[in-house]
């Protein structure tokens, strides 16, 4: 498998230069890297095209994507001056930071690409861990590169004229694709267990503009090696050689399948499919097709991020405030003339000659409104000892019974379990029934109770809905019995004071919620540890899903 | 723009065809969801739609797409022609603006005229055409209410900043999402007509005719446009006799019947499953080219118009598909 750096690197560029050749077919790329020298070296390598192109931010107003009215010169001229948006031009793209693009950005940005508006878009993304940018995107762009632990001085040059890449383009409308390479591109897509069908036509594009860069005019199997290594490797889930997976319960096109397409007759016997498989296992880094399947369990990471309550959409209203209109905040017509009416008599003789009201930017007024931020609710659940099973359950009652709430209350909810060594996420922030239901599925139980990385775990997720603008809540459920403490302690005195350490952390969050204790005789500990962490206590020895449900909500005051 | 995929040379999707092409047929039905993964064809489909639909007739330079004078709304420029345009489909993306979608009043003619103006939004321009929305249930709370509103009365009504107007805004919806991303408000559900799923088709020759024409389209989009032109043109043809046919179909008391039994094996709340039932179920008879209801029709499209509407049980792992097949089965045995 992958692990010439270079090799990286190489393709990188490649995938980067097949994007200039044919912009409107293969989309963009997904390039994923932490700023650093070798984001730096590769970007200064891109071909003129991509490098030059226009950065937008998750943050841009729909007046700067669209175009719209420029306010402060409109009110300058006293008439209205537009200004041009960034789709409105058109051509390549960049997104930076792109792992903190919203749905809405992320809907927009897709559908100026699905109309040809915009393209090539470069999505920039600098996440960590499972940070990512939104799967729209992703998914819209043939080609991904991940520069991780890449030095710029392993970096090769691809040298590249542009008289070179435009008598590619000047070719690409002449390179046929032989039906059979077509054949092969979508069942090797299959084979990898690819189910959208956007990849398959990501490589007849990726292949066809390699054959125009090599100066054929027909795809061979050099081509087609290329483009799968390029656009299937970073989205296959499976190796055909590996077993299919267990777990999946409906199964993207089995392998028999696949077999029967390969051996079709019509299909030519030039390109063997293994020879794609080849291409595209050599470009996977060991252990990255778990992580992916992983991943794709977990489905949505654009979800996570939710509808942020802005402050100038709904709620109550609150008085107006001077400041600059945007897609997001409206302004406050009576506000506005009222600010602007004691200045009339003296902007009237100081400009005689301008109809209407003399309006300058610093009378504008914004509507406000206050609203309630969405609520994540975390249930932290001890999953370990005999008791884990049935306290297992009712927590999974409970989760499902808010969810089924969940439209009235505008609550998310998250499960972390801790047993064992260590603590996990089993059920990502959401708010869909549907998938809590399949994660929650069969969670295991058993082994030591390490409370302090559970709580660990409970603090990550906590920090990361505050800054997702959702207020966290936790429900802590567990016997208190504290016995595995954070990696590189050891002992049960270590450990509670670890889960000690760990609950003053969480009260520094200013986390809602409660503690229930579901020993079988409530423990002082646990109070106190409850009390550490500012959180109510509640001792509910044999809790079904509904009291647990009810306790929780008591709690949170709903 | 390039000219839009052609609706007849999409592969497979049966389900998802059949739903589009009987709101076509019958507007009243209420609109469409389409939920399932991502690139499966489903915005590819409503434009292609949108595409074969014939023209309507409106009043030149109307902003709500009026069909005759009388129907303009009173704070838009009177008179005009009459001309014929394409069937409208608008799109409405995710954290659209209140203002954009509904229209709100003309800030550059309030500030500089000193004129209180209305400028329309979204759905005035949707009127008597498409509204499509993609990512549905991820759309703000806010203007799904909004939305449900205005899909309810027919009618847009503005009152805020001082200006009291109203527009006819009578459009399709057509809702697409991928549920595992966040659910869609029953209430919200329950005002789409019908519902279909759509998946990545599994079968091999199908995923590399989907392939093929793709290719074939984006080589050359004039040529393929054209190939196809005769399906697409006999395809908008049977819409608009089902359109003639549509009021003279029959619904046969035993036809009532069985949509009411349905529902009520189903325990679906409300009436609304029941009209929407019958309705799409005549709208399939007219376009079939029967002259009455037949237990067939209800039952191809019992599973589009019900499956949504039922009580969610979060206890049930079974899908509301199959408990629709199973009703069928039977109250239709």
């Amino acid at each position: 498998m992958k692990d010439e750096p270079g090799e990286v690197w190489v393709a990188g560029q490649l995938a980067a230069t097949l994007l200039t050749i044919d912009p409107a077919r293969l989309g963009g790329m997904h390039l994923r890297a932490r700023v650093g020298p070798a984001r730096t070296a590769f970007l200064d390598a891109l071909p003129p095209d991509l490098a030059a192109a226009p950065r937008i931010a998750p943050g841009i107003a729909d007046e700067t994507l669209y175009g719209g009215t420029d306010i402060a010169a409109s009110l300058a001229a006293g008439r209205k001056i537009t200004a041009d948006g960034v789709l409105a031009r058109g051509g390549a793209l960049t997104l930076t930071s792109a792992e903190r693009t919203g749905p809405g950005l992320a809907a927009r940005l897709a559908l100026a690409l699905d109309a040809g508006a915009v393209g090539p878009l470069l999505i920039l993304d600098e996440g960590t861990e499972d940070e990512r940018a939104p799967e729209r995107l992703i998914e819209r762009a043939a080609f991904a590169c991940d520069l991780d632990g890449l030095r710029p001085e392993t970096m090769a040059e691809i040298a590249l004229s542009s008289a070179e890449r435009d008598a590619a383009r000047a070719r690409l409308c002449d390179v046929t694709l032989p039906d059979d390479a077509l054949t092969t591109l979508v069942s090797t897509a299959a084979a990898l267990g690819i189910d959208s069908l956007r990849a398959p036509l990501f490589a007849t594009a990726a292949a066809r503009a390699h054959a125009a860069l090599s100066g054929r005019n027909s795809v061979t199997s050099d081509d087609l090696e290329i483009a799968v290594s390029l656009v299937f490797a970073h989205r296959a889930t499976r190796l055909p050689s590996e077993e299919p997976d267990e777990e999946t319960s409906d199964p993207p096109p089995d392998p028999e399948t696949t077999d029967d397409g390969d051996s079709d007759p019509a299909e030519g016997d030039t390109i063997p499919q293994e020879m794609l498989i080849e291409a595209v296992r050599a470009m996977l880094p060991a252990g990255l097709l778990a992580q992916r399947r992983a991943r794709k369990a977990n489905a949505p990471s654009g979800a996570g991020q939710g509808a942020r309550r802005r402050g100038a959409q709904r709620g109550r209203p609150l008085p107006a405030r001077p400041g600059t209109p945007s897609a997001t905040a409206r302004i406050d017509v009576v506000a506005t003339l009222r600010a602007a009416a004691p200045w009339q008599g003296l902007r009237r003789a100081a400009d005689p000659d301008r109809p209407g009201l003399i309006i300058r930017k610093s009378d504008l007024r914004l509507r406000r409104f206050q609203d309630r931020s969405e609520r994540l609710v975390i249930f932290c659940v001890d999953a370990s000892g005999s008791a884990a099973m049935a306290r297992l359950a009712e927590a999974k009652g409970a989760v499902e019974l808010m969810l089924a709430e969940a439209y009235s209350r505008r609550d998310r909810v998250a499960l972390v379990t801790f047993r064992g060594e260590g603590a996990e996420v089993s059920l990502p922030p959401t708010r869909s029934l549907v998938q809590a239901k399949r994660r929650l599925a069969g969670l295991p139980g058993g082994g030591g109770t390490p409370l302090a990385a559970g709580l660990r775990a409970v603090h990550a997720l906590a920090e990361r809905a505050r800054r997702a603008g959702q207020s966290p809540a936790l429900a802590l459920l567990t016997d208190g019995r504290a016995n595995v403490a954070l990696p590189g302690g050891s002992g049960r005195a270590q450990a509670m004071a670890d889960a000690e350490a760990m609950a003053g952390h969480l009260r520094a969050c200013g986390l809602d919620g409660v503690v229930i204790d579901t020993g079988a005789r409530p423990r002082p500990e646990l109070e106190t540890l409850a009390g550490r962490m500012d959180l109510g206590y509640l001792a509910l020895p044999r809790a079904d899903a509904a009291a647990m449900k009810r306790g929780v909500d008591a709690a949170l005051g709903v | 723009m390039t000219r839009p995929f052609p609706f007849s040379a999409l592969v497979g999707q049966q389900e998802m065809k059949t739903a589009m092409l009987l709101t076509a047929v019958d507007p009243g039905i209420g609109g469409v969801l389409v939920f399932g993964d991502r690139g499966t064809g489903k915005s590819t489909a409503v434009r292609a739609l949108a595409a074969l639909l014939p023209p309507i007739t409106v009043v030149a330079g109307s902003l709500t797409n009026a069909e005759s004078p009388e129907r303009l709304a009173e704070w838009e420029r009177q008179g005009g022609d009459l001309r014929e345009v394409p069937t409208p489909v608008v799109d409405l993306p995710l954290g659209a603006t209140e203002d954009r979608v509904l229209g709100a009043l003309d800030i550059e003619r309030a500030l500089t005229r000193g004129e209180k103006a209305f400028e329309p939004g979204l759905l005035a321009r949707a009127n008597r055409g498409y509204l499509y929305i993609d990512e549905v249930n991820l759309l703000e709370d806010h203007l799904v209410d909004l939305l449900l509103d205005v899909a309810q009365s027919g009618e847009n009504v503005i009152e805020r900043e001082g200006l009291s107007v109203r527009h006819d805004a009578r459009f399709v919806l057509v809702g697409s999402g991928n549920p595992e991303e966040g659910e869609l408000r029953p209430q919200l559900l329950d005002r789409f007509g019908l519902s279909v799923e759509v998946g990545s088709p599994t079968d091999m020759e199908e995923r590399i005719e989907v392939i093929r024409r793709r290719v074939a389209y984006e080589t050359d989009p004039e040529g393929f446009v054209a190939a196809w032109a005769p399906r697409d043109l006999a395809i908008r043809e049977a819409i608009l006799a089902a359109r003639a046919r549509l009021t003279a179909t029959e619904m046969p008391d035993a036809a009532l019947r069985d949509c009411a039994q349905l529902c009520v094996t189903l325990g679906s709340d409300g009436l609304r499953g029941e009209l929407t039932l019958m309705r799409a179920a005549r709208a399939k008879a007219a376009y079939d080219g029967a002259s009455a209801v037949a237990r067939d029709h209800i039952r191809a499209i019992a599973p589009m118009a019900l499956g949504h509407r039922l009580r969610r049980d979060p206890l049930d792992e079974a899908g509301s598909s199959a408990r629709v097949a199973r009703a069928v089965e039977d109250v239709l045995a």
